[in-house]
This record gives structure tokens, sequence and C-alpha cells, in this order.
């Protein structure tokens, strides 16, 4: 179906963990069914980040809060009582929202407005 | 007899006093009475505060009283607001009166809250660290740069979601402007520093912001999540252990809803109020309908969206009372100049799902005002907007050729294939 779209979204394929997984322009998969601890792993990889278990965690806490459709921010996420910001950005430095949720296989949160 | 309902509206700024005014029109005595509740003796005219710092707008430009827009048959009750009991449907008010409902209005705004972030409202709080979100912070930053002679400029926002986003950025460019005409733009170092990726968070328009920054030599630094200001370093650090040096911080601290929601266990963790993006009407009770800066839907907070909203929520009310389903639906429309300096300004019209992108507003192909692009005829419409809000917009008249819900015709989009 034609549609006029704000924004032009570009995807890509590509092979990740032997896996064939679509992401979009900015590295991001565009559907979660893709996604397995292996892909996570690789992607983890690209960011250069090593998934420790409190990687985990952080992963499956935020993959868990995209189910129930909770908007995320890093401010939820320090007040989660999963990790704390510092803590956050100790393991997804830079920009850990962004990072955690690539390696998640979840969409980028929408900063909003 | 029958009794008079109630509707209640809760703050007296932009938001409920638009409203006020839409529904005087359509509920009238002696089936209804329309009851408004501010604290507050004054109006500021909030896109002003801008201005103040570099002198363009003295204080009597923005500020008038609640009063003069409140319509006569409107009660206005100037009391603080002590809890909202919503199982009862009943407003406590500090004095230990009550006030019964019908149909309650939540209007109550958003406001700054510096002490989120530790040392922002320490020993440096007004001296080097400002904000301009509220009228002292506005004019003690006046009081500063009148005489200031250089240094490093920091432009700063705390957190997302912030009241009328793109007003740092203004500020960053007027900045430019005011230090060029103090000849003194060489010695002054402006870093504008944002915990987005970059200028705006739509990706049009933050490409021709980003531009305009770099060609007024503003440096950006994006993903900032602040974590202190350090008062005797003069640093803003992050969590990542980032440290950028200030002489002078401008900064938007962390905005929330009124205490007033924390108090009636109705706001979310920031004290915005759930509620339905289209209908305006609360989550948690069909009799609560929130409008502006309260509210937690993804819209911008600016008078803007405000008012496009209170047609909407008019409508929404007058179908909740004859006890028909809410029809009116709010695509999230907001409308926002952004001053560029020089006299120039751009325009940007976007809404929940339609980035801002170029094209003529509001008629397709003629204009006059072009959007998100500079021009000297935006930054009229800027000015020309301070009358426009005083005597159009507060008063719930509609503004002619521009409708509550967002038109796609003259702009750019792109067309393509959805998956």
């Amino acid at each position: 179906m034609k549609q006029l779209l704000n924004i032009k979204i570009t995807i890509m394929e590509k092979i990740i963990a032997g896996k064939n997984i679509t992401v979009n322009e900015e590295g991001y998969l565009t559907d979660f069914n893709q996604w397995d601890e292996k892909v996570g792993e690789a992607l983890a990889t690209e960011s250069d980040i090593s998934l420790s278990p409190r990687h985990w965690e952080v992963v499956k806490y935020l993959q868990n809060e995209q189910k129930s459709q909770v908007p995320l921010s890093i401010r939820r996420v320090g007040k989660s009582g999963i990790v704390d910001i510092k803590e956050f950005y100790q393991l997804f430095p830079t920009a850990p929202l962004k990072t955690a949720t690539k390696i998640a296989g979840i969409p980028k949160p929408a900063s909003c407005i | 007899m029958k009794q008079m309902k109630n509707l209640v509206i809760l703050g007296a700024g932009t938001a409920g006093t638009m409203m006020a005014n839409h529904l005087q029109h359509h509920l009238k005595q002696p089936d209804w009475q329309i009851t408004i509740v501010d604290e507050r003796e004054e109006h500021h005219y909030q896109p002003g505060y801008l201005f103040l710092p570099f002198d363009i707008y003295a204080p009597e430009d923005i500020v008038k009283t609640i009063e003069e827009f409140i319509p006569k048959d409107v009660q206005l009750i100037r009391q603080k607001i002590n809890r909202i009991l919503p199982k009862e449907n009943l407003i406590q008010l500090s004095n230990g009166e009550g006030i019964d409902y019908d149909v309650l209005i939540v209007a109550t705004g958003a406001k700054i809250a510096p002490e989120e972030t530790a040392g922002m409202k320490g020993a440096e709080w007004q001296k080097s660290v400002f904000d301009f979100y509220t009228f002292e912070g506005a004019l003690a930053l006046r009081n500063k740069l009148r005489d200031w002679e250089g240094g490093k400029l920091v432009v700063h926002i705390t957190e997302m979601p912030i009241k009328c986003p793109v007003a740092p950025l203004e500020f960053a460019f007027l900045a430019d402007s005011f230090f060029k005409h103090k000849n003194l733009r060489d010695k002054v170092e402006i870093t504008y520093v944002t915990p987005l990726s970059g200028a705006f968070t739509k990706p049009k328009a933050t490409a021709a912001l980003e531009h305009l920054l770099d060609e007024k030599g503003i440096h950006i630094e994006s993903d900032f999540a602040i974590e202190q200001v350090d008062n005797e370093n003069k640093t803003i650090v992050d969590y990542g252990g980032r440290a950028i040096p200030f002489d002078i911080l401008v900064t938007v601290p962390t905005n929330k809803g009124d205490d007033l929601m924390e108090r009636s266990g109705m706001g979310d963790d920031l004290n915005y109020v759930p509620t339905n993006k289209a209908t305006l009407q609360s989550r948690d009770y069909s009799n609560i309908f929130v409008l502006g800066d309260a509210s937690n839907i993804p819209a911008s907070k600016a008078g803007s969206v405000a008012h496009f909203e209170a047609e909407i929520l008019t409508d929404n009310i007058l179908h909740y009372i004859k006890g028909e389903p809410l029809k009116a639906a709010f695509d999230g429309h907001a409308n926002c100049f952004i001053e560029t300096g020089g006299g120039k300004a751009l325009l940007i019209d976007f809404n929940y799902t339609h980035e801002p992108v170029e094209g003529n507003f509001p008629f397709a192909g003629i204009g006059p005002l072009r959007l998100l692009k500079e021009s000297r005829m935006n930054h009229m419409g800027k000015l020309a907007f301070r009358w426009i809000y005083w005597n159009v917009l507060l008063k719930g008249t509609h503004i002619p050729f521009v409708s509550a819900n967002m038109s796609e015709s003259g702009k750019h989009y792109e067309a393509i294939t959805q998956h």
C-alpha cells in the first residue's frame, strides 16, 4: 500500500551469528523474531561490548519493558531497581540506552518530541 | 429543581484559560457553572522568557493578570490546590474548602525541577548557573549578560521531555546574535549540550538546525546525560565522565508536572497525567480530561499544542456530557517559530506522525511563511505572535486558516512505500 510517511526507511539484510537478519539504517533489528542470544552477542561485539551476566539482566529487562509497551528512558532504567544510571553507563558506555536496545533487538527508543 | 452541574478547570495558564473561554459559549448557567482554580495573580507570556535575557522584551511585555482573561461567568478561585480526590469527584483546597465536580479539566502545566540534578541548584545557582524557563531565572540571566565580558557559554538540556523543545536552540542562536552586536562574539565560545543524538528530535529539522549551529560557530555536544553540576570546577559532568567547562551555564532543568499529581496519586514518574493521546481523556477516570503540558501524551509541550488540543477537547467534552462516544481525535499538531538570530526565524509544523519538512504555510505553494527555512517574515510572525497570544489565542478564538489537525498540503514529504 502506498502511503505518505515522514521518514524514509532503509532496510538492509545482513548475516550475523550465521543468521539472516534485517536491520534499519541505524543497525536496529526490524523484527524481534529474528533475535536470539547469539544474535545479541554478535550485535554486542559490533559495539565492542562482551556481555556479562549483568549486561544480560539489563537486556532482558529492556525486552520485557518493550513487550509491555512501556516507553523507555534512561530515567526509567535508573529507577528500575535492575541497574542505576552510573552502572548502566559502565555496562554500555557513551549512549547506553541506544546501545542496549540495539543489542536487545528492540527499536531505538523514540526520544520524545 | 435540576441541580447545577460543575465543570472545574485546574490551572489558569495558557491551556486552562483557553478552555474556560471555549466552554463558556457552550456550558451556561443555570445548567452549568464553570470554575477555574489557580493560586497565582499573574499570567505570563512564557515564550517571552526567551527574549528577556537579551533585553528584547521587558518584563511588562510579558506579564498581565490572570483575571483579565477569565470570562465573567466563569468563577475564578485563587487558592492553592491541596489534592484531587478523583474517586470522590472532589478538589480539596489548601484552605480546607472542597469543590465538587462533574467534569474536571487538568491544566496545571509543567515546571522546572533543578533539584533533580545534583549540584544544579548549588552555590553557583543564579550566579553562573541559570535557567530561562522562569521569570526570575530569565531576569537574573539578563542582569548577568548585561555586563558579561565573555568566556564559555554553555546552553544545556538536562533531559527530555521539556517545554518548548526548540527554546534552548533559539537561546543559542539569539546569544550568537547578541554577542555579535556587542562586538564580543570572538570572546564568547558557545557550546550546545543535549541528551539527544543531535540538535532536535526529528531528522529533517535536525539537519537544518545543525547546519545553522555550524554556520554560527556553535559547537554541539550530543548524547550528554548529565550526572552533576560541579560548582567548584564549573563543569557539567555526564554519567560517562565527560566534563564540559562553563563560565555561564544556561540550563533547561528536568521538567515535571505539578506536585499536585504526586499528592493526588495521579501522575507518572515525572508527575505527568496518563492521558489518551487522541481524545485527551484521562486513562484512569472518564470524567477527567487533561490539556497542555500536564499530560503525558507524546506531543510537544508548547502553547500551540494546547491551542489545537483546546478546540478538540471542547468537542469531546460536549460529547462526553451528552453521553456520546468521544469522536474528536487529536493528531499531535504543533506549530513553532524558531528564532535563529539576526532578525530571522524558521517555522516548523508537525504532528505525531509527520516530522517538520520544507514547504509553505498556511497556504500551499503561497505561504507567506516558509517552513524549515530562515526568513525575515517568519521572525515577524514570531513577534506578531505575542499580540495574537494575548488577543486571540487565550480568548479561544479560532486562528483563521490554521486547523487543529495538521494539513499535509504545501509540504514536501517523500512518497515511499510502507512495509
